[in-house]
């Protein structure tokens, strides 16, 4: 199994020079916001481990808000971000990037504080730039761009043949299926469909997983009886902010809007980009640390099969901690409109939303960290929008594919690869073709 | 709940949210745009405008709507109607970021819109709905064109023809509406609903009110002074005027019908047998012709529904019993118009169970799960059909009439982005509706391909024991011609409109 790595340049815009930048990524672009796989400066459709990738001008419009919670908002640079989803290490992918399109990256990051000009520098620049991600979840490990290509292909093939035999009258359902592995089977002897096997489980990526795996939870027993000593000081504390903390929801600026859903349903996939800053204080900067471990461990060790919890229509989001944890930016790719997404977080994970979000500033009022919060659906909404920055290039490999079309071509090659299937099984299997 | 006194407050809220009207069989839409501020709201001061009150029946009613430009018009301040719904103040034609987000491109495209396209001129103003018992609109309509004069300039007349509560396409109409709780039994809490409920908290639909998350949606609250001293006061601000309470957001769309096209289509997936004919246009839509659904009432009684045998029959069903679709398909339009689910996907009762699947653990209530929570999505339809009913021999004759048919599609929502927009965009207009691949809604989808969705002409009708039907190629049926987002006041804040 080949598990997926993420990277995430960060790196300030020299002084005055943001104008231009804009200028050099939309060159990148066929359309607003969306990036061309095939253009000049970084062609991504050439990378075939590369799921997904973006390029934003980090422009922090509501750090300003610190000023509700008493503090003096410092000045703050502007930063560009590249970050994407890949096969294998980030850094790798980073490495791939500069050896293929190392003068496009400089056209790039050449209005960056600090970009080298020669390629061996840059490939070490782009890792030293790369920021750790604080929490990462994977629609599904170890489905690699490989495998999404093949099962795709074998889908439609299925589905097509599948057309074939629509005339086919009922109780012949172990028929049609032998019909359809005997076909699949004569397709890959041709070379025309292909199952390539998967990649044995990089052993140090494999220990590391193990490890944190069982470090935590151990973590969490071993601190368990100071924990709870100190629960009913962390109520208090908790529910005299919970009580205090200024939300900051107004209805976002509309020209703000406009801009962002210009670059919105293009395709069947978006990408959503926030950024806020976490709350004051060393309760908050603990808690929201603390969480976002325990968010990447359930990403990592329980999610990773197709959900995050109810939610089936997210490809990858993480979470990243910048300016010495100070900030925290969201990013995302999701099936759908806005409003659909924002209503999943409302209505199936309020609960999750609020426990990591509530630690950022002006975040609509929670109780006991989990009640509340985005149920106030206008206000969290409001919340999202004003947070929300454009993407200025946005890349996705499998064009047209939602996680849930993944999902299911998955289940179409599982169902293909065993030895027999029960009519009942054969009925659900043919209904997703 | 103190508050829940004065309810209903049927007299301060437009008929139109509590009748459909359907004694007044004649029925024409005014599109207005104002010409002089008096005048209009000297008209307006005194409209007779209907409200939700019961009474001996009236021979015509008014009902009064205005769009964001409208309310300008007539003198109300920016810092106020910018304190709107933005989608209301975006309106529906003039934004390409919404057209695209609800399928209104191609055929459906704003710019080749007959009215309410891009181009403030296109735009109403004022929209008058004119309700009169038969034999009676044109009188009325005379009678309203002289009392406009100078205050109004009439864009044009939409008319409306009965067709006896069936749609163009020979489908009974407008069978399924949500049960607006008047009375507000519905405690104002936030919580999780476990069954499909058809009872929607007031503040669904009426401004001013709790909502079904419990809370107030946005709107304008005025100080108390002046001509606003009139205007209710607001619930959850006491010291303020509330412009919104007992208003709506109205949703006009005219749909033009393709009915020999759409017969024509089905005639031919199906060898022109009547009866295979009948049956892939109902699995399409969802219901049989004369509006029985395909599924049989649910073994326990839905709120909101009614315990009448024929209303049970009509509306008491969800599908939970057919989460395959084989007896009516996922795809099909009112599946996709509302799914009739719960906020959690069913399940065995108790606190364990309940956890696995808000965790997601449960593999079979995911894949129930793609859509959820329909109680957030309801809209109330009200629409009326124009232009000549066709029979379905009519229609496959080749020799029908060349009559421009279709809808007035109406509704009214608290909440336009989460409502309207979220039905349209989301569920209609969505080519991943419930994980379904290469299918928008049968009746409505635009069936253009998207940069990444070369196919979304398809309709899949699953069957037990072999292969799913699929049928492809399917030509839109329905093109927008027009449409636009209204606020419909109360009946105090129509007087305030007049007067501020």
């Amino acid at each position: 199994m080949t598990p997926q790595g993420h990277f995430m340049v960060v790196a300030e815009v020299r002084p005055g020079h943001e104008p231009a930048l804009r200028e050099v990524l939309a060159r990148m672009n066929s359309g607003p916001g969306q990036a061309d796989p095939r253009n000049r400066l970084l062609p991504f459709g050439r990378f075939d481990k590369l799921h997904f990738a973006r390029l934003a001008i980090l422009v922090d419009t509501t750090h300003v808000d610190l000023a509700a919670y008493g503090t003096t908002p410092a000045p703050l640079p502007t930063y560009l971000v590249f970050l994407g989803d890949c096969d294998g290490p980030g850094g790798a992918q980073l490495d791939e990037f500069v050896r293929a399109s190392a003068a496009g990256l400089r056209e790039v990051f050449g209005h960056c504080v600090g970009c080298p000009r020669d390629a061996a520098g840059l490939a070490a620049w782009l890792r030293a730039c790369d920021r750790p991600v604080a929490a990462a979840y994977v629609n599904w490990i170890g489905r690699t761009r490989r495998r999404i290509r093949e099962e795709r292909a074998l889908a439609q093939a299925l589905a097509a043949q599948l057309r074939t035999l629509q005339a086919t009258p009922p109780g012949q359902l172990q028929a049609v299926r032998r019909q359809l592995v005997d076909y699949v089977a004569g397709e890959r002897r041709q070379g025309r469909l292909m199952v390539t096997p998967e990649a044995p489980t990089p052993l140090g990526w494999w220990l590391r997983n193990l490890l944190h795996a069982i470090a935590i939870p151990v973590l969490g027993l071993v601190a368990l009886p100071l924990l709870l000593l100190y629960a009913p000081i962390f109520v208090w504390q908790l529910r005299s902010r919970e009580r205090s903390d200024a939300q900051i929801a107004p209805p976002p600026d509309p020209a703000h809007v406009a801009e962002l859903a210009t670059f919105e349903d293009r395709c069947v996939t978006n990408a959503f980009t926030a950024m806020g800053s976490v709350k004051p204080g060393a309760f908050r900067g603990v808690l929201v640390v603390v969480l976002v471990a325990l968010l990447d461990y359930a990403a990592r060790h329980v999610y990773g099969r197709g959900h995050l919890t109810r939610v089936q229509t997210i490809h990858f989001a993480r979470w990243v901690f910048l300016d010495d944890r100070k900030r925290l930016l969201f990013a995302s790719n999701y099936d759908g409109i806005l409003e659909s997404y924002m209503d999943d977080f409302i209505n199936k994970v309020a609960w999750g939303l609020n426990l990591v979000f509530s630690n950022g500033v002006g975040y609509p009022r929670t109780n006991w960290l989990v009640q509340g919060g985005a149920r106030d659906s206008q206000a969290f909404k409001n919340y999202l929008r004003r947070h929300q920055l454009a993407n200025a290039v946005w890349y996705k490999a499998d064009a047209g594919l939602s996680a849930m079309d993944l999902a299911r071509h998955t289940r179409i090659r599982e169902g293909l690869e065993r030895a027999s299937m029960s009519d009942p099984e054969i009925e659900d299997w043919l209904r997703l073709m | 709940m103190t508050a829940a006194t004065a309810f209903p407050d049927y007299a301060d809220v437009q008929g139109l949210l509590r009748f459909g009207y359907k004694h007044h069989t004649e029925s024409a839409f005014a599109l207005l745009r104002v010409r002089n501020r008096a005048a209009a709201r000297q008209w307006l001061a005194s409209a007779p405008v209907g409200s939700a009150e019961k009474g001996a029946l009236p021979p015509a009613v008014l009902q009064v709507a205005f769009g964001a430009e409208g309310l300008r018009e007539l003198g109300v301040p920016d810092a106020i109607v910018g304190e709107f719904a933005p989608e209301f103040l975006g309106g529906l034609g003039a934004d390409a970021n919404r057209a695209r987000r609800l399928g209104d491109l191609g055929v459906n495209d704003p710019a080749r819109w007959q009215w309410g396209g891009p181009g403030v001129e296109q735009v109403p103003h004022v929209l008058v709905m004119v309700y009169a018992l038969p034999g009676r609109l044109e009188a009325c309509r005379h009678e309203l064109e002289s009392h406009w004069g100078i205050a109004f300039d009439l864009m044009r007349w939409l008319s409306t023809t009965d067709m006896g509560g069936v749609e163009p396409f020979g489908f009974a109409d407008g069978v399924s509406q949500p049960e607006i709780d008047w009375t507000r039994e519905i405690p104002p809490e936030d919580h999780d609903r476990l069954t499909y409920g058809n009872l929607s908290c007031l503040g669904e639909f009426l401004l001013g009110y709790p909502n079904e998350y419990g809370r107030y949606t946005a709107r304008p609250l005025l100080e108390p002074a002046g001509a606003a001293a009139h205007l209710p006061r607001a619930e959850d601000a006491p010291d303020r005027a509330d412009l919104g309470r007992n208003g709506s957001y109205l949703v006009l769309r005219t749909l033009k019908q393709d009915v020999p096209g759409f017969w024509r289509y089905v005639d031919a997936q199906t060898g022109s047998d009547p009866a295979q004919r009948k049956e892939l246009a109902e699995a399409m839509v969802g219901r049989r012709m004369d509006g029985q659904p395909l599924l049989p009432p649910s073994a326990t009684l839905i709120a909101g529904v009614g315990t009448d045998a024929a209303e049970r029959a009509r509306n008491g069903f969800t599908f939970d019993d057919d989460p395959a679709g084989l007896r009516c398909p996922v795809g099909a339009h009112i599946r996709r118009a509302n799914p009739r689910n719960p906020d959690l996907p069913a399940g065995t009762t108790g606190l364990v169970s309940r956890a696995i699947r808000i965790l997601g653990f449960d593999a079979d209530a995911l894949h129930a799960d793609a859509v959820a929570s329909a109680r957030f999505h309801r809209v109330l339809r009200r629409g009326r059909e124009y232009g000549v009913r066709l029979s379905v021999a009519e229609a496959l004759s080749g020799r029908a009439p060349q009559v421009e048919t279709g809808l007035h599609f109406v509704c009214l929502c608290a909440d336009l982005a989460r409502q309207f927009e979220f039905v349209q965009g989301a569920w209609i207009a969505g080519s991943k509706f419930a994980a379904l691949p290469h299918e928008t809604d049968p009746l409505l989808g635009n069936r253009l391909a998207a940069p990444d969705e070369p196919d979304t002409a398809r309709f899949t009708m699953p069957r037990a024991g072999c292969p799913s039907r699929v049928v492809d190629g399917m030509p839109p049926f329905i093109e927008v011609v027009g449409g636009a987002y209204f606020f419909l006041p109360g009946i105090r804040a129509l007087r305030w409109l007049a007067t501020a």
